[in-house]
């Protein structure tokens, strides 16, 4: 698509980015099936190509900013429409560019700028969110005197927290050593759901690997990148540049939302002095999913009786990541375990980042829809690679039959770390 | 203030689907061809006929043009907006009314995306055969408009061939039904006349589709050429040896590369030419062909062969070819797409001569097509930034089109005239031709609000001069109420 954006006066490092993304858009229209706000809201403007116009407008100081504000906050950023794209249009980049080029510019309702303040400054820090969490939950009973937007967040908090765990800065291999991993431990699934760390630290251990959870380190700072704050995004991610040691395999890192968002730190980056430390981090980052299919798995054992199980594919793995097949060639190596497709299983859950928080509505429609497909297959579990979704997912499994014992909603790894251990 | 025309808008919809703010309507500006953009002074998303025939209403009441969309993906400027006109974007009503297995039709409403009618027949052993290569994305609504083709069209014909009756609201509000359940009809072939008219005789509220039997087996085979004149002439001994397969195309070397990056397919790279070809039917004969088919493409001497070996193998095949256009968007920033048609028999002849002229010219033309009816895609690379390199391009563009009006040939075999061909009409038909279709169209549509300025130039648009009933009324097809 032909644009007329002043690159000088856009000034910002990624503005190249933008300009490169916007005319490799050849407006075909392909990417609209696959965009869960366009099936949803049925408007050009909140489709990737209408979003692509719309930036195009703004960059090119053709449309004021905040006429394309509301379109683009619905954006889930679940990158569905770059897995369709023939043209190769880089959206993600360009949207995360866009967010933050004009994230100081934008004017938001109060309720919204609350809820997004309350997210950015709690999420990322596992501390405050466990105390968030705590608050919130007493808050719950009064939900219904809060804006949309609170009263959403409120409804994520679970209403018990799991104890936080320590997780052991060493773990050596079990068995013959096979090689040295570290471990990006994440900040809200630290507090959501510590076992995931555990169960993986455990499954890579069984598997002949020393695993190292370097103290300090802190949120990668995907949530901030997601929603605009790029400023932040670096502040959070200088932190854990220099924390792992040279000599590892890989850095592992067990949800999707983080490893997408490492994977970007080039983009992030760009024009900084950290920028080749970022991005020497982001090369070594690998999804639990992918490294461990990348290896030979230490054989597992079968089960006492079939389960069956679908597989949810997680955009920030699928979409951004492009890995869909490496945790269902792992679920598939367990004996007895059998391997179900979700109907419409490219679109989003609705959870994405913060999304759930700050577009409720959509958040919700989607999720629901989710939830169906999930329980019109009769599945025994569902499995997944992300914390985001794995929240998101199990609330709306829960209201669909809130009288009935829900379908229980389990990372790949901690079905691989049952198996293991028999369970 | 709201002007009365939008006041009126506003008594059929809600705010929120009724679009007057800048983003909104920026984001209606284009179809698939962005060369050109124009901002409407509304958009409506309508979720029923009824308040489609009210919007319908309100517009010829107020001489206010409408343009009808589906999902946009028009390659012509087919519904591109008009200065002052609004555009009523048919995008929501995207049901499937009815499926009837045993009639072997649907009814469906216009918003509704190719791949789904095809999707939900095959849940009954049933196919809807048009197969564009935008079929994941277009509409029933726009396919109708451009009696638009794929690449099965070759043995299934185009949309037209699978219309039986449409319900539609003429340029004046009234609403008519034309066709019915049947092929045969009583009547002259109506449905025939509106499908293919590119908005410019209503809007189509409802549509019957036929569907045929899923085909029982497909044998797809893909060869490669040194030359794509090469494969051109394999597809016309193919054709002249009287087998009719079920589709047909061809592929020159850097929309495969394209293809083959988006979508990894399997492509050979190194292919000047690549030939797809695919026998559909019952197993028995469809092996009978293959055998038949495998000697004709002996002879032609290709240097690379495959056949499909399983479901999978074939999807990543359609896939490539269907990904190719929008893939070419990674070769080149901008490009137009061509449509134009030459006789079967010549078809190596005139892909030697575009490529002559691309030569010629210096600008890269990458080649696309549905070779089995001779329709050719050569997509015209440029880059918009650099100054008068679109003028070049279309230069080029239409020297094509000249070629294939000077080998017989037509201007357009599946996209349309639109925007972008309507000077060509002219050159195509003769002057009482082009009378006798303005004559028709203001019959049709007297206050030129449908869609106007598309296929048909206004500027040229000779002064009505026929008086009385129109022959469409007094057939009672459309009336004056
Ligand atoms: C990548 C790509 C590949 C393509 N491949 C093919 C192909 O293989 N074969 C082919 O034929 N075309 C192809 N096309 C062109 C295009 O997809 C078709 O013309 C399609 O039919 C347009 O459908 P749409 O829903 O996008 O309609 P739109 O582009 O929105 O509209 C097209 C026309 O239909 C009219 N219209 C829409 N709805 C209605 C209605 N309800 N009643 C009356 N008029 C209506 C509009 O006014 C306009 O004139 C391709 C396009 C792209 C981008
Ligand atoms: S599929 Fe890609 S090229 Fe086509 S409109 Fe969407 S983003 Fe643009
Ligand atoms: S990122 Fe997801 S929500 Fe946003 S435009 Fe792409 S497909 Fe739609």
């Amino acid at each position: 698509m032909e644009h007329k954006i002043d690159l000088e006066a856009i000034g910002s490092p990624q503005a190249d980015a933008m300009a490169h993304a916007i005319s490799t858009c050849v407006h075909c229209g392909f990417c609209l099936p696959a965009c869960p706000t366009y099936q949803v809201l049925g408007e050009e403007m909140d489709s990737p190509r209408g979003r692509i116009v719309l930036m195009r407008g703004v960059l090119e100081q053709n449309l004021p900013l905040e006429e394309a504000t509301p379109y683009l906050d619905r954006c889930l950023g679940c990158l569905g429409c770059e897995t369709a794209c023939p043209s190769g249009v880089a959206y993600g980049e360009l949207l995360s560019s866009f967010r933050a080029h004009t994230q100081d510019k934008r004017k938001r309702p109060i309720a919204d700028q609350m809820a997004h303040m309350m997210a950015s400054q709690t999420l990322p820090f596992p501390n405050r969110f466990r105390w968030a969490a705590l608050l919130g939950r007493l808050a719950k009973p009064i939900a219904g005197i809060f804006p949309t937007p609170i009263r959403a967040m409120l409804g994520l908090v679970p209403s018990r927290l799991p104890d936080s765990a320590r997780l052991p800065v060493f773990t050596p291999a079990k068995g013959v050593r096979r090689g040295q991993v570290g471990l990006l431990a994440g900040c809200v699934q630290q507090v959501l759901a510590p076992d995931i760390n555990l169960a993986t630290v455990r499954v890579l251990s069984e598997n002949g690997f020393d695993v190292h959870v370097p103290v300090g380190q802190g949120c990668c700072g995907a949530l901030s990148m997601h929603t605009g704050d790029a400023k932040m995004a670096r502040r959070l991610a200088a932190v854990n540049l220099d924390l792992f040691p040279p000599n590892l395999d890989a850095i592992i890192t067990n949800a999707a939302g983080c490893g997408s968002g490492v994977k970007e730190y080039a983009l992030l980056f760009r024009g900084d002095p950290l920028e080749a430390k970022a991005a020497h981090l982001a090369n070594r980052v690998q999804d639990v999913s992918q490294f461990l299919d990348s290896i030979e798995m230490i054989s597992l054992k079968p089960l006492e009786k079939t389960l069956r199980v679908a597989y949810h594919d997680a955009c920030h793995l699928a979409h951004a990541q492009g890995i869909t097949s490496a945790p269902r060639r792992l679920l598939r190596q367990i004996p007895g375990l059998e391997l179900c497709e979700i109907p419409d299983g490219e679109i989003c859950c609705g959870s994405a980042g913060t999304y759930n928080i700050e577009q409720p509505q959509i958040a919700n429609t989607l999720g629901t829809s989710k939830a169906k497909h999930i329980a019109s297959l009769g599945v025994d579990v569902v499995a997944m690679g992300n914390i985001g979704c794995m929240v998101q997912i199990r609330n709306h499994l829960a209201k669909l039959k809130p009288d009935k014992v829900a379908i229980p909603v389990l990372h790949t790894v901690q079905l691989l770390d049952r198996a293991y251990r028999n369970e | 203030m709201l002007s009365p025309f939008i006041a009126k808008l506003s008594e059929i919809y809600p705010d929120a689907r009724l679009l007057t703010h800048d983003a909104g309507l920026v984001s209606y500006e284009s179809d698939g061809l962005t060369a050109f953009r124009e901002k409407p002074i509304a958009v409506v998303l309508p979720e029923s006929a009824d308040e489609v025939i009210r919007t319908v209403r309100c517009c010829f009441d107020s001489h206010v043009p409408f343009v009808a969309r589906g999902n946009g993906t028009s390659l012509s400027g087919g519904s591109l907006p008009v200065k002052n006109g609004i555009v009523i974007s048919m995008n929501r009503m995207n049901r499937i009314l009815r499926l009837d297995p045993v009639q072997r039709l649907a009814v469906v409403e216009p918003g509704v995306i190719n791949l789904n009618v095809t999707k939900a027949a095959a849940s009954h052993g049933l196919l809807y055969a048009p197969d564009p290569s935008s079929q994941s994305v277009c509409t029933i609504g726009g396919n109708i408009a451009f009696n638009s083709g794929g690449a099965h069209c070759l043995k299934y014909g185009m949309t037209s061939n699978h219309v039986l009756g449409l319900k539609i609201v003429l340029p004046n509000g009234t609403v008519d039904t034309l066709g019915g359940e049947s092929l045969e009809s009583i009547h002259p072939d109506y449905v025939g006349m509106f499908v293919g008219s590119e908005g410019l005789f209503g809007i189509a509220l409802e549509i019957t589709l036929r569907l045929i039997p899923k085909p029982e087996v497909y044998r797809t085979v893909m060869c490669a050429y040194r030359s794509l004149k090469a494969a051109g002439d394999a597809v016309s001994k193919i054709i002249a040896s009287g087998l009719l397969p079920g589709a047909m195309e061809i592929m020159d070397n850097l929309s495969i590369q394209a293809a083959e990056a988006a979508v990894h397919p399997g492509y050979p790279l190194d292919a000047a030419g690549l030939l797809i070809v695919e026998l559909e039917g019952e197993a028995s004969q469809v092996d009978e062909e293959f055998k038949r088919l495998h000697g004709l493409i002996e002879a032609s001497n290709p240097y690379f062969f495959k056949e499909a070996k399983d479901a999978f193998e074939r999807q990543q095949i359609w896939k490539g070819r269907k990904s190719a256009f929008s893939a070419v968007g990674r070769l080149s920033p901008d490009f137009i797409v061509q449509d134009g048609v030459v006789p079967r028999g010549r078809l190596g002849e005139a892909l030697e001569e575009i490529q002559r002229l691309s030569k010629q010219h210096g600008i890269r033309v990458a080649n696309v097509f549905h070779a089995g009816d001779g329709n050719l895609h050569p997509l015209i690379l440029y880059d918009g930034k650099q100054k008068g390199a679109l003028h070049h391009a279309e230069l080029l563009a239409a020297e094509i089109i000249e070629l294939c009006i000077r080998f017989g040939g037509s201007i357009t075999g599946e996209h349309g005239v639109g925007m972008e061909k309507r000077t060509y009409l002219p050159k195509m038909y003769q002057p009482s031709d082009m009378e006798s279709m303005f004559q028709v169209r203001r019959a049709i549509d007297p206050t030129n609000i449908a869609n106007p300025g598309k296929m048909l130039m206004d500027g040229d648009a000779p002064a009505l001069t026929t008086s009385g009933m129109h022959p469409l009324e007094k057939a009672g097809v459309i009336s004056r109420e």
